[in-house]
């Protein structure tokens, strides 16, 4: 293990945190929020200790750089990132336990949206803009930007491949563009002109400055922190259909919205994966509607509650318009398998994704025929190309891994004595990144009552499904810390 | 610039790693997904799986986009198809294709515009005549010829019981009477451009510019003694083996191949009538003293496998050949092939590169562009020569009041007929030829590049 090489990106990705710290630290001041503005600075002074003394570390490093390092490098980093990332919770007394201002952070950072803080609004105004801001930061990930911003090994860019492919989600992580740092750019300039364009939109239905800042962010990252105690409810109705829209293109895969600059659009009409999950978020959205029709005075007002549920949900936002745990038994039913299915690989949403959902219903065919006819040959194809059986076989290990890490959390959360509904809720609330789930953790609670045990539990897996299990599982591994 | 490398084999490879430290855009073409996952993981390019000639994955690939298609897979068939259809995607694509059938050679040269085709590059070729070069000049591990062939860069070793060992440099002009300037060493896998001061050590290989008519002093001096090459065993009949035994034959020396395929024996001893070509597995050392190493003046290893051509010159040392060289595919900067008495080491895919690479800089800046480039120390340095042009910089200001930057080195200017190994008094002026070396990995597009 290259720990050298390791220290050395340690230290570049806490550098970048401290200087994300200061647009806070800005707001603070403008509001006059004295002891928040002083738990930043100290927070900030800290994080750039530790980032020298990585950097003094990392000195001479070498640079060899292979895949399990890529693993190792992104599951420590955000969790280091989260461990620093939450003093200014902890040091302002905001959030006074530190188990709870990490659950908070690391609920930020993995885009999950998943609270301990049953009020919200007594938050400073820089506390919520921080936690906002986290969803920003860990929608695309924090060493995309890394590599989008600095040649992080000088002219040997190879093993750069290995960090994207450890942080992007999807079953086939691969460049747009020969150059990775021209890679990481174009996906960053998406992210920011999209979320400008939500921040927009948002401004033009009257919403204030800072809500709409906080909500665009929110929503870009796919995230789910309100600013208000009712998430999104008391905003208009052209606000919570802007948020609808944007959650939907924020859980496209971002290669679509490059193809259509590209005006590949062809491309892009015909994609499988975009058609799957277009379809699904369709039919839910009739089903929802006619299932709550009588449930609000029109079909439209059921129509847009519906709508915007369905979108939170399945982009694995977490934002809501409406308490759906008073919804009908069909509807929570239909919103549970959203959150399984989750948004397109690529995007900034999680779940298992769209693509791997398809690659799984075109393995199972292929098993189905091949029962029928044994010595039939046949490859699976996702838009044409042939899918390598390698990533095939990635996937079904995927999903098995994925099913073990739901049974253990639930049957773990289990010692805590809530109702089956809130304990399988909570976990694939956060091992899918949504944020509320049913029951006790349902839209309008919230996670405090968990104990610490559970809340550590939530918080691995909140990270395990952010950077879709294998970067936190191989840490786990005693293979991985021995010497070779 | 945008630049496509259809096949992935070892040339392509030796190609993009020096494309991408140049900073480039690089999309690789290959049928073999295992062989571009390899790549994507060690340098900073994107892959592409299919067939390089279809127009499908050339659009793909970019090909509308992109400024250069350099072909080098296996087949020159496909090479050639493969530019041809690049071409007609986009008809401001330069190209540039691997052809190695000497068959072909005729065609592709007179037919370029039917090819499209803006350079072909031959590695073996290029590798045959670079190994006649060395075995006319025994003593030397490597040349490279500038301003026309009138100043060259060739490399020494300093073993135990050399002049050099123990010289410092600012006693090297009168140890050898004539008008040198080393370059670079290469000092554990290090290259050192060195001061006046530096101390040569043994095992340090030395890099010196030189007239290349001074070359001869320089070896007396140095009490080399080496005689003129007569006799040529060549081990292994590939594509190479061919080329050098034509060449060889052309300065009347005596060839004799042993290959181990009697179908290609037959073959070579079709096409070479004046050599000897004997049937027999080069590895076994009783073939090798029966058809008289011993007597032979040079050995050059040419089999397929790195490995075996090590072995095989590893034997013709202890049994004191000489001139040795070894063809090495991939291991030609291992650390082990560095460290073991192989002579000089030739490297096909390396060799072409440079040529590449100073199509791509001319390319890339239109005029002031380099004539000449050469990799030397063991491709820690790069050897490029410039024309000095209206263009240039401090014309005519004398060297010690220029500012050059840090690992780069002026080591020839050529006026005309005059050669000049400079020092701080000397000068240049538009019209005349200069070769700088430039160390530490930096990049020297431009003459004017070198000054701070």
């Amino acid at each position: 293990m290259n720990f050298k090489m390791i220290s050395r990106i340690y230290a570049m990705i806490l550098f970048i945190e401290a200087l994300f710290m200061i647009p806070a630290v800005g707001i603070g001041l403008g509001y006059g929020e004295h002891t928040a503005v002083i738990s930043f600075l100290v927070s900030m002074a800290a994080i750039l200790a530790v980032a020298g003394i990585f950097a003094l570390i990392s000195q001479n490093a070498d640079k060899t750089f292979r895949a399990k390092e890529g693993l190792v490098c992104v599951g420590t980093s955000w969790i280091l990132m989260s461990l620093l990332g939450c003093l200014p919770f902890f040091l302002s007394g905001e959030i006074p336990s530190y188990m709870d201002a990490l659950f908070e952070i690391v609920s930020g950072f993995t885009t999950t949206g998943a609270s301990i803080l049953s009020d919200v609004e007594a938050l400073s105004r820089c506390m919520l803009y921080w936690r906002s801001f986290s969803h920003w930061v860990g929608g695309m990930g924090v060493l995309v930007f890394l590599l989008a911003l600095v040649p992080v090994s000088g002219k040997n860019q190879g093993f750069t491949m290995h960090l994207l492919r450890a942080e992007s989600p999807g079953p086939d992580v691969g460049k747009l563009v020969p150059k990775m740092r021209q890679t990481a750019m174009v996906l960053y300039m998406t992210y920011v002109a999209l979320t400008f364009f939500d921040f927009l939109f948002l401004i033009f239905g009257e919403m204030p400055l800072f809500d709409a800042v906080c909500t665009a962010f929110g929503t870009a990252g796919t995230g789910g922190f309100g600013i208000k105690n009712d998430s999104i409810a008391s905003y208009s109705p052209y606000v919570q259909n802007v948020c609808t829209v944007f959650m939907l293109l924020f859980g496209i895969n971002f290669s679509c919205f490059y193809l259509l600059i590209l005006r590949q659009f062809r491309a892009v009409f015909k994609d499988e994966e975009l058609r799957l999950y277009l379809g699904v978020v369709a039919v839910s959205i009739i089903l929802i509607t006619l299932n709550i029709a009588d449930l609000y005075g029109s079909v439209w007002e059921s129509l847009r509650y519906s709508s915007f549920q369905v979108a939170s949900i399945i982009t694995t936002t977490g934002f809501a318009t409406v308490n759906f745990d008073l919804w009908p038994s069909f509807s929570k039913g239909i919103l549970m398998v959203l959150m399984l299915i989750g948004a397109c690989a690529g995007s900034t949403g999680g779940g298992i994704k769209c693509a791997r959902i398809l690659l799984l219903l075109k393995g199972v065919r292929r098993n189905i025929s091949q029962i029928m006819h044994p010595q039939k040959v046949q490859v699976i194809r996702v838009n044409g190309k042939p899918v390598d059986e390698r990533i095939l076989s990635n996937t079904n290990s995927y999903l098995a891994i994925y099913v073990t890490i739901i049974v253990v959390s639930f049957l773990v959360l289990g010692l805590d004595n809530f109702s089956m509904t809130t304990n399988f809720s909570a976990t694939m609330a956060c091992f899918n990144n949504i944020g509320p789930g049913f029951d006790a953790v349902g839209p309008s609670c919230n996670f405090a009552a968990f104990s610490p045990f559970s809340k550590l539990i939530l918080i691995v897996d909140m990270l395990a499904g952010r950077l879709e299990i294998f970067p936190i599982l191989i840490l786990l591994s005693p293979k991985t810390w021995k010497r070779s | 610039m945008k630049i496509l490398i259809a096949g992935c084999g070892k040339v392509g490879q030796a190609l993009a790693k020096e494309l991408c430290e140049d900073g480039h855009d690089l999309t690789m073409i290959d049928s073999n997904s295992a062989v571009l996952n390899a790549c994507v993981e060690r340098m900073d390019v994107m892959a592409l799986h299919g067939n390089c000639a279809t127009m499908s994955v050339l659009r793909q690939a970019g090909a509308e986009k992109a400024d250069l298609l350099i072909a080098c897979t296996g087949s020159d068939e496909l090479n050639l198809l493969c530019s041809m259809t690049a071409h007609g995607i986009n008809p401001e694509l330069h190209t540039i294709a691997r052809i190695r059938d000497p068959e072909y050679i005729e065609q592709t040269h007179t037919m370029r515009d039917v090819f499209a085709l803006s350079m072909t590059f031959n590695p073996e070729k290029e590798a045959a005549t670079e190994m006649t070069r060395l075995l006319l000049y025994p003593g030397f591990f490597k040349r490279d010829a500038f301003a026309k062939g009138k100043v060259e860069i060739v490399e020494l070793r300093v073993d135990a019981a050399s002049k050099l060992k123990n010289l410092p440099l600012s006693s090297l002009n009168a140890t050898v009477k004539c008008r040198v300037l080393v370059c670079a060493v290469l000092r554990d896998g290090e290259a050192i451009t060195p001061r006046g001061n530096f101390v040569l050590r043994e095992g340090d290989r030395v890099f010196v510019t030189a007239p290349s008519d001074s070359l001869a002093t320089l070896l007396k001096n140095l009490g080399i003694v080496t005689r003129k090459v007569k006799r040529v065993m060549i081990a292994g009949g590939g594509t190479i083996s061919y080329y050098l035994a034509e060449k060889l034959h052309r300065n009347h020396m005596e060839v004799q191949i042993i290959e181990s395929s009697p179908a290609r024996c037959v073959d070579l001893a079709s096409r070479l009538p004046f050599a000897t070509v004997i049937q027999g597995d080069a590895g076994d050392h009783g073939v090798l003293e029966t058809d008289g190493i011993a007597s032979c003046d040079a050995l050059v290893s040419l089999t397929g496998m790195d490995e075996l051509n090590m072995l095989i010159s590893l034997y013709a040392n202890s049994r004191k050949i000489p001139q040795i060289i070894t063809k090495l595919g991939r291991l030609e900067n291992s650390k082990i092939a560095n460290s073991l008495p192989l002579g000089s080491v030739i490297s096909p895919g390396k060799l072409c590169c440079s040529n590449i690479l100073r199509y791509v800089r001319a390319m890339q800046n239109q005029g002031g562009a380099a004539v000449t480039i050469h990799s030397i120390a063991g491709g820690n340095a790069e050897a490029i020569e410039f024309l000095v042009d209206e263009n240039t910089l401090h014309c005519g200001e004398p060297l010690k009041q220029l500012k050059l930057r840090k690992n780069v080195l002026l080591v020839s200017i050529t006026r005309g007929e005059e050669i000049m190994i400079p020092n701080g008094d000397s000068r240049f002026f538009s019209g005349d030829s200069v070769v700088v070396v430039v160390s530490g990995g930096e990049t020297v597009l431009q003459l004017n590049d070198i000054f701070e």
